[in-house]
């Protein structure tokens, strides 16, 4: 095996063993993206100096001291996290040159055990698309068919984790924003539940929907960077303040007598019937693994997909009003004050964002509120009721991750309405707030990866790894590699 | 109240009959001028004197130097949240106890979007539904009549930062320092009649956060403003009229000049047949006017939501009771006290019940065994004015308690003239903090009462003043006060008057 090709749990026992050292595996990768990252164009920036600078340190520090969780583990950050001293530009012209003063409270935890970045990862422009093609740094490719997308809006990451331009990767889902790629790319994508780690230094985009998490090449690696990541922050009074397992300990244990639920909302009609057979292969995996298939149903998920385009547009108009030209990023001089906020932002954000931005306000405006802001609230009350009700009966629920494999470059980019609707099956639980993860379960004819979903109910994000790693451990797809 | 109001209306509409009668060639005229009532509501901002701002761990104290006091989160830079001051939030339950609010048990913030170069985050974190305080009132009085004023709500929002366009060219720069300090807002309802009613209202409520101690109140720094909204309607009528808002007055001067104003000026758009124009509008403090902001500063459509960085904010019963047991005297029932306790007239027990330390100071004179009228008398009178002067805190100066008790004290005991007291010794303790028996002996300002001493003195003004003495004795007694005026003079004010009137009155009858 490439030392590039090496898993979390992989590099670190043979980190432990001497067998390599926190500079061959870095140097490897970075090998790797040389090799690969002008196909691919999976990072926004790289930080190889630093990158080498800081494993070298680490192979210092391991001679005398004790190993940390991550000590020379090479991972990539999404670039709409902030690093300190590290351009954060979330893909946007207007944040372009924007270099943080201050460390995300991830990748501050991160640091804490030693990881080393590899480079920021790229994204649709402030995490707004399924497809990393709204980036004003060009798109990322699809390392399993470099003429499609790779899925979005942490496109980027998910494509670095399958080109093993990194170990693993972080991402941060809204919508659907890791598992989604995650599925397109043939990896494992995880969004805990909201609250399970602080959003401190993740750039807003829809404050109530954001999550950080981790796309690595299994379940395993997942767990662990959930160890490192998730917990209180006292930085977000939206973090939540409750006791964080040991998110390893569960894995391996079986599933025998667990109960998943199948929702029949979520198997659309128009649905791709190779990931349909696929996904359904899957479920009948986990009932000859134990666990019991029950037929359940969520309601209100047809009207998931209308609610979260009010209510994460509603916020993101607010979220991106700071980018105004006034204390830094992009400022195109005007007229006057009005003049020079209209052509900074005309400048600096593209066509999505516009219009998330247009769709936002126009949701507040005074005299809509009640009918778009108010009513959305009320039916994602609803939606979380729907997963509220399903727990009582099931321990996780079972679904396609998105209705079809990875779409050709510029294909859905001229009807955003079929571009949203790629996200149908993710977005309601951002909406429940409850934790969901993407895992590979098969390929179609043209060999494309197919995700399966896996949800559990707030703060079980063990029901949901233990599932995930019992399935991942039962077949061999994401053993494979893409060829580049 | 309602009932008041009416009888205003007859008795003005009287007076207009009157008018129509006496006035022969306006008549015609003047039966068309309508009696106007204005209607007031306040917005008043204070500014919370917590250390660190709203939001992030910042100092709010004023007048440092441009963005200084400021970090990623009150300069609102990607990414960034904002964490709850929870001093913050008590100040504000506090005063909503000090003024009979509803607690509200569950609270929320919301975002105010607008743009602006002061506004770093291009949101104003403030609160739309569920506000920390409901209802409550403050009684004001004016020209001896007591009224309740009913407040809307209270409640709590982050200060925008300041635009700096002077000595900058065509540039204009932005101070971030003040972005994120606390404010509370408090809303009353339009039960305001008057300028003075209004500005009465706002000395009260001042008074009202300086003592619980969550506001300093300070009007030149910012630290209170207030914006007005005004109608006028015809006397006796229940319909509001439109109103104008006048926008940001830091000064009681500005809001009663303000006010007239625009009262006068909406009955003259009235009279001549015009409509008022629902507006904001600006005081101009040197032209005394208010004008018309241009429209473009103020078509805001805020669109307010729930601000999704901050949970709703629970206030447990068992913290407003804390919070409640904390607050001590207020200064309407401390007023009330010292009327009853220490029999002082109304307008003494208002004086010292307005500012907490003036009380607090009075009663430790009051401990020390100075008699309450005559302390009050000193606070009045001779150290307000030197307050005044000096721009100084009662508890800022030289003279503490113990000094005004003691020289209360020599002054009983005759030990110096009250007049002695009041000029050299007073001065002497302002500029040193010396002690008044101290300073008495070391500059020889004892009282000259022995009486034989004073006669021979009282013999040599007498003998000195043939002519004054014929024409006192010709019956003009008010000469009395030349005659004292001598004996002072000749003892550099160390006599003691009573024993000099004693002296002259028995010589010169």
């Amino acid at each position: 095996m490439k030392l590039f090709e090496l898993d979390i749990a992989g590099a670190v026992s043979a980190l432990d063993n001497g067998e390599i050292s926190p500079v061959d595996i870095t140097a490897a990768i970075f090998q790797r993206i040389n090799t690969v990252e002008g196909k691919v164009k999976s990072y926004v920036t790289l930080t190889e100096e630093s990158a080498m600078k800081s494993a070298r340190k680490a192979e210092e520090t391991m001679k005398s001291s004790s190993r940390l969780a991550l000590s020379g583990i090479p991972l990539a950050v999404k670039d709409n996290i902030c690093t300190e001293g590290v351009t954060t530009t979330c893909s946007s012209k207007i944040l372009e040159n924007f270099v943080p003063p201050y460390e995300s409270t991830c990748t501050q935890r991160l640091k804490d055990q030693g990881y080393i970045l590899t480079g920021k990862t790229n994204l649709d422009e402030f995490a707004m698309g399924s497809s990393t093609e709204n980036s004003a740094f060009g798109h990322t490719g699809n390392p399993w068919d470099l003429s499609r997308i790779p899925g979005g809006s942490s496109g980027g990451s998910a494509a670095a984790v399958a080109s093993d331009e990194c170990i693993a990767a972080i991402g941060s889902d809204t919508g659907g924003s890791i598992r989604q790629p995650a599925a397109f790319c043939g990896v494992v994508g995880f969004k805990p539940t909201y609250g399970r780690i602080s959003r401190f230094g993740l750039v807003a985009f829809a404050s109530s929907l954001d999550q950080i998490g981790p796309i690595t090449k299994n379940v395993k690696d997942s767990a662990i960077l959930m160890n490192v990541i998730a917990g209180h922050d006292n930085r977000d009074s939206t973090s939540a303040d409750m006791p964080v397992p040991d998110f390893t300990a569960v894995l391996g244990h079986d599933l025998k007598g667990m109960k998943f639920g199948i929702p029949k909302e979520y198997f659309i009609s128009g649905m791709d019937a190779e990931v349909e057979t696929a996904v359904k292969e899957a479920m009948k995996k986990l009932e000859s693994l134990g666990a019991i298939p029950v037929e359940i149903s969520l309601p209100h998920t047809e009207y998931a997909v209308a609610a979260y385009y009010i209510l994460a547009t509603s916020e993101a108009s607010s979220n991106l009003a700071r980018y105004d030209g006034v204390k830094y990023g992009l400022r195109v001089e005007g007229d006057d004050l009005i003049d020079m906020y209209m052509k900074t932002r005309e400048d600096g954000f593209g066509a999505e964002v516009k219009r998330r931005i247009i769709l936002g306000t126009y949701a507040l405006s005074s005299g809509y509120y009640d009918a778009y802001y108010r009513k959305a609230q009320q039916v994602r009350t609803l939606i979380k009721q729907d997963f509220d009700k399903a727990f009582e009966d099931v321990d996780v629920v079972v679904t396609p991750t998105t209705p079809a494999p990875a779409f050709k470059i510029g294909e859905k980019m001229e009807d955003p309405l079929q571009m949203y609707l790629t996200d149908i099956l993710t977005i309601s639980v951002n909406l429940a707030g409850v934790p969901g993860i993407s895992v590979p379960c098969g390929f179609t004819s043209g060999g494309l990866p197919v995700g399966l979903q896996i949800i559990g109910k707030d703060f079980d994000e063990e029901s949901v790894l233990k599932t995930a790693y019992a399935y991942e451990q039962g077949t061999e797809w994401h053993k494979r590699k893409p060829e580049l | 109240m309602l009932m008041n109001r009416g009888l205003n209306g007859i008795r003005e509409s009287r007076n207009c009959k009157a008018q129509k009668y006496n006035s022969g060639v306006v008549r015609k005229r003047r039966r068309l001028l309508m009696q106007y009532e204005a209607v007031i509501g306040l917005e008043i901002h204070a500014q919370l004197s917590t250390e660190t701002k709203i939001f992030c761990g910042c100092s709010t104290e004023f007048g440092s130097a441009p963005n200084t006091q400021t970090c990623p989160v009150c300069t609102g830079l990607p990414g960034v949240l904002p964490v709850m001051n929870k001093k913050a939030i008590e100040y504000v339950v506090r005063t909503g106890l000090a003024v009979d609010c509803t607690i509200s048990p569950v609270s929320r913030f919301a975002r105010k979007n607008y743009f602006y170069p002061d506004l770093p985050k291009g949101y104003q974190i403030s609160q739309f539904e569920l506000p920390l305080c409901d209802g409550g009132h403050v009684d004001i009085t004016v020209d001896g009549t007591t009224k309740r004023i009913r407040l809307n709500r209270i409640h709590l929002e982050e200060d925008a930062g300041k635009n700096i366009h002077e000595g900058m060219g065509s540039e204009s720069s932005v101070d971030l320092n003040r972005a994120g300090v606390p404010l509370m807002e408090i809303v009353t309802e339009p039960d305001l009649r008057s300028s003075q009613e209004a500005v009465e209202f706002m000395k009260k409520l001042r008074s009202i956060v300086r003592c619980i101690g969550v506001s300093d109140g300070n009007m030149e720094q910012g630290s209170l403003r207030c914006d007005v909204n005004v109608s006028v309607r015809p006397v006796g009528t229940e319909e509001l009229g439109v109103k104008t808002e006048i926008k940001n007055m830091n000064s009681f001067r500005f809001v009663e000049k303000a006010l007239d104003y625009e009262i006068k000026r909406q009955k003259q758009v009235l009279n001549e047949g015009g409509k008022i124009t629902q507006e904001t509008r600006l005081y101009d403090v040197n032209a005394g006017s208010t004008d018309p902001m241009r429209s473009k500063e103020e078509s805001h459509d805020y669109r307010y939501f729930p601000d999704p960085d901050l949970m709703p904010i629970e206030i447990a019963p068992a913290w407003v009771e804390e919070i409640k047991a904390g607050i001590g005297e207020l200064p309407a029932v401390r007023r009330e006290r010292f009327i009853k306790e220490y029999q002082l007239p109304e307008h003494d027990a208002d004086m010292l019940t307005a500012e907490r330390a003036t009380a607090d100071w009075f009663e430790e004179v009051v401990k020390l065994g100075g008699k309450p009228k005559t302390v009050s008398n000193w606070i009045m009178t001779d150290i307000f004015k030197h307050l005044k002067e000096t721009n100084k805190e009662i508890n800022e100066t030289n003279l503490t308690p113990e000094h005004l008790a003691s020289l209360l004290d020599c002054i009983e005991s005759g030990a110096v003239s009250g007049t002695m007291a009041k000029s050299d010794v007073l001065d002497e303790i302002w500029k040193t903090g010396v002690m008044p028996e101290v300073i008495i002996k070391e500059k020889g300002l004892v009282q000259m009462s022995d009486e034989s001493e004073l006669e021979k003195i009282v013999d040599i003004i007498i003998s000195n003043s043939p002519g004054e003495v014929e024409r006192f004795k010709g019956g003009e007694a008010k000469l009395m006060g030349f005659f004292v005026g001598q004996v002072m003079k000749e003892t550099k004010g160390k006599a003691n008057p009573k024993v000099v009137n004693e002296l002259l009155r028995k010589k010169l009858s």
